[in-house]
């Protein structure tokens, strides 16, 4: 991500957003005291439709809340679930913080580099998989867990993780 | 799907809708739903207060400060409008309770919420959940739809002269922002960094205005003590601490799951009964009571009751109700580092102390996991770290250094282990395979 390269500013009234997603920000932001307040919910929501924060989606957004493209990257860079770069159809995210640590998420990681051949924050060249390990997502006491994009799946074993792949490698190729 | 858990020794109160279809309004209402509103209503915010007071309910995010005297800071008059912020950036590692509190019964976050506000005088509340709790947004969403729809929320709610609104969100990953003054900058659209206090929120908050900001539990609770009365959710826990609370237990134990339990429940009667003891029969080596951020406990010390005040004078803190249990398998060097790696990942960088603590502490500590580690680096790493504490402009770097020095205190004879260049004698697992996060 260049901090520089500035997408060219949208015309007023055009959109890079579905019209669904284009009608959701309009109402997005009426909702709070402040138009900026929107802004978490708004880049959550683009990464969604986009797959990721395009610096497109970073220049409408900016405009939409009448806060500079600076101001959204500040807050971009901060946040750990907002990206500028594309990953797979599918996020697998591994959690090994404390509690996933003690049940084996460590194991589960290794796995999952070794099954997909790829490392942290890697994707798969058919672009259907990336892994990443992250932080404590709250399931502690179902530990261990991992999250694929916005799903949670608890108590998983080196088997049961094969499978899940399986699932999702079965409908990522439909 | 999250597993349910149950043990008789539970009394369940925030958890007596779990796996009930509370997540229906009609079945909600069926369960005594939004009746402890309608009270609330009727009888004014003197009557919330006082019960809220005479519950000895204390918040659950984890300082444990009483819930009905944070409300009685509200100013009564102000000319900013004031504001409801329910804390479900639930992010502390070893927590999941506020988890099964939205996925079972957001109602009761929504009633608890509209409590709070009839308490203070707010017309709005915010309704705020990590970011990585998003499918648990689409239920909370809903939920909150459905509220608007009967007229629970809106203008004239419940056919009274009050009106509420209520908006939700998520975050989008961040730690730091279940520190509520960087919750309120994350809610108005900034960088999660925190805010210096005083002024504290219940006077200068949210956009300026009076804020009252609790965890979601807290909020969850609100509904069954006005429902029971105040003194009899009291009687419920021990001395000075109301009620009943979520227990996380994870890690090493037999039956992890959380579990609902009496405030002063017996620490070690948790582990052995409630989550039938340590998996495989093996010995316990440690316990953390409240979340990655308190103190580690020896077997020696688990005999108390799980409230603010035992586990205070125990040496640690009741937190956020996480109960890590580690059995004698653990390497302390590892935990501790896994400990640092998180909370130096997740330190903000506002504050020097923090941002460069957690960054050395980190190294240090991988370093002498590896088997390169010095003699001296063990009372560096506790030097390091008790010049942290107390002086960053939120817990964060608290939370950090105070593990981390009990690590060093307890287990300072498995840190002599590492040394003369052997590897981790404790851990089956190869050494270095901890990648940075």
């Amino acid at each position: 991500m260049s901090l520089t390269s500035i997408a060219e500013n949208p015309k007023p009234g055009s959109t890079i957003f579905s019209p669904e997603l284009a009608a959701r920000f309009d109402k997005l932001v009426t909702l709070y005291p402040r138009r900026r307040s929107a802004l978490i919910p708004m880049l959550l929501y683009a990464q969604d439709e986009i797959g990721y924060v395009s610096d497109a989606a970073i220049a409408e957004i900016a405009q939409r809340l009448d806060i500079t493209v600076l101001d959204v990257r500040n807050v971009l860079t901060y946040y750990s679930m907002l990206r500028t770069k594309p990953v797979g159809k599918y996020n697998v995210q591994v959690c090994t913080n404390i509690s996933c640590m003690l049940r084996g998420g460590q194991e589960i990681l290794a796995h999952c580099k070794d099954r997909l051949g790829i490392g942290h924050k890697e994707t798969t060249p058919d672009g259907l998989f990336s892994l990443e390990e992250v932080e404590c997502i709250g399931a502690c006491s179902w530990a261990p867990a991992v999250q694929v994009n916005y799903d949670f799946h608890e108590e998983l074993t080196p088997e049961s993780m094969d499978a899940l792949l399986d699932e999702y490698r079965s409908k990522g190729g439909q | 799907m999250p597993r349910l858990v149950s043990h008789p020794d539970e009394v369940k109160i925030v958890s007596r809708r779990f796996g009930q279809g509370a997540t229906n309004i009609d079945r909600y209402l069926e369960l005594d739903g939004y009746t402890a509103v309608r009270q609330a209503i009727e009888k004014g915010p003197e009557w919330i207060v006082a019960e809220m007071k005479a519950s000895n309910l204390r918040g659950r995010g984890g300082a444990g400060f009483p819930t009905g005297m944070k409300w009685s800071f509200v100013p009564k008059q102000s000319e900013k409008p004031k504001y409801v912020l329910v804390n479900g950036d639930e992010s502390e590692p070893g927590t999941c309770k506020d988890h099964l509190i939205f996925l079972h019964d957001p109602h009761a976050v929504i009633e608890g919420c509209i409590i709070a506000g009839l308490a203070v005088g707010a017309k709005t509340g915010f309704i705020y959940l990590r970011g990585e709790y998003r499918y648990l947004l689409t239920i909370m969403e809903k939920a909150i739809a459905d509220a608007y729809a009967k007229g629970f929320l809106g203008k004239g709610i419940f056919g009274s002269s009050f009106d509420f609104e209520i908006i939700s969100q998520t975050g989008a990953g961040a730690y730091e922002v279940g520190e509520e003054s960087a919750l309120m900058e994350s809610l108005e659209g900034k960088r999660g960094i925190p805010r210096i206090r005083p002024p504290f929120p219940a006077v200068v908050g949210l956009y300026g205005g009076p804020t009252v900001i609790n965890n979601a539990e807290t909020i969850a609770s609100v509904s069954h003590i006005l429902n029971m009365g105040g003194e009899a959710y009291a009687k419920i826990g021990s001395n000075r601490n109301g009620g009943t609370r979520l227990f996380c237990i994870s890690g090493h134990a037999e039956r992890p799951g959380v579990y609902e339990l009496p405030m002063g429940y017996n620490l070690k009667k948790m582990i052995y009964e409630v989550a039938g003891g340590i998996r495989g029969g093996r010995e316990l080596k440690a316990v953390v009571p409240g979340g990655s951020s308190t103190p580690v406990l020896l077997p020696s010390e688990i005999d108390i009751g799980m409230d603010f005040d035992q586990v205070g004078k125990a040496g640690s803190m009741l937190g956020s109700g996480g109960v890590v249990v580690l059995d004698e398998t653990v390497c302390m060097v590892e935990f501790a580092l896994r400990t640092i790696q998180f909370y130096q990942h997740e330190s903000c960088g506002w504050c020097i102390p923090c941002r460069e603590g957690t960054d050395w502490l980190k190294k240090t500590l991988t370093r002498f996991h590896a088997g390169g580690g010095e003699a001296k680096d063990i009372d560096n790493i506790r030097y390091l770290a008790e010049n942290m504490l107390g002086r960053t402009f939120c817990p964060l770097g608290d939370a950090a250094a105070m593990p981390t020095i009990a690590f060093i205190k307890k287990f300072r004879q498995e840190f002599e282990d590492h040394l003369n260049g052997k590897p981790c004698p404790y851990a089956k697992r190869p050494v270095g395979e901890l990648v940075g996060v």
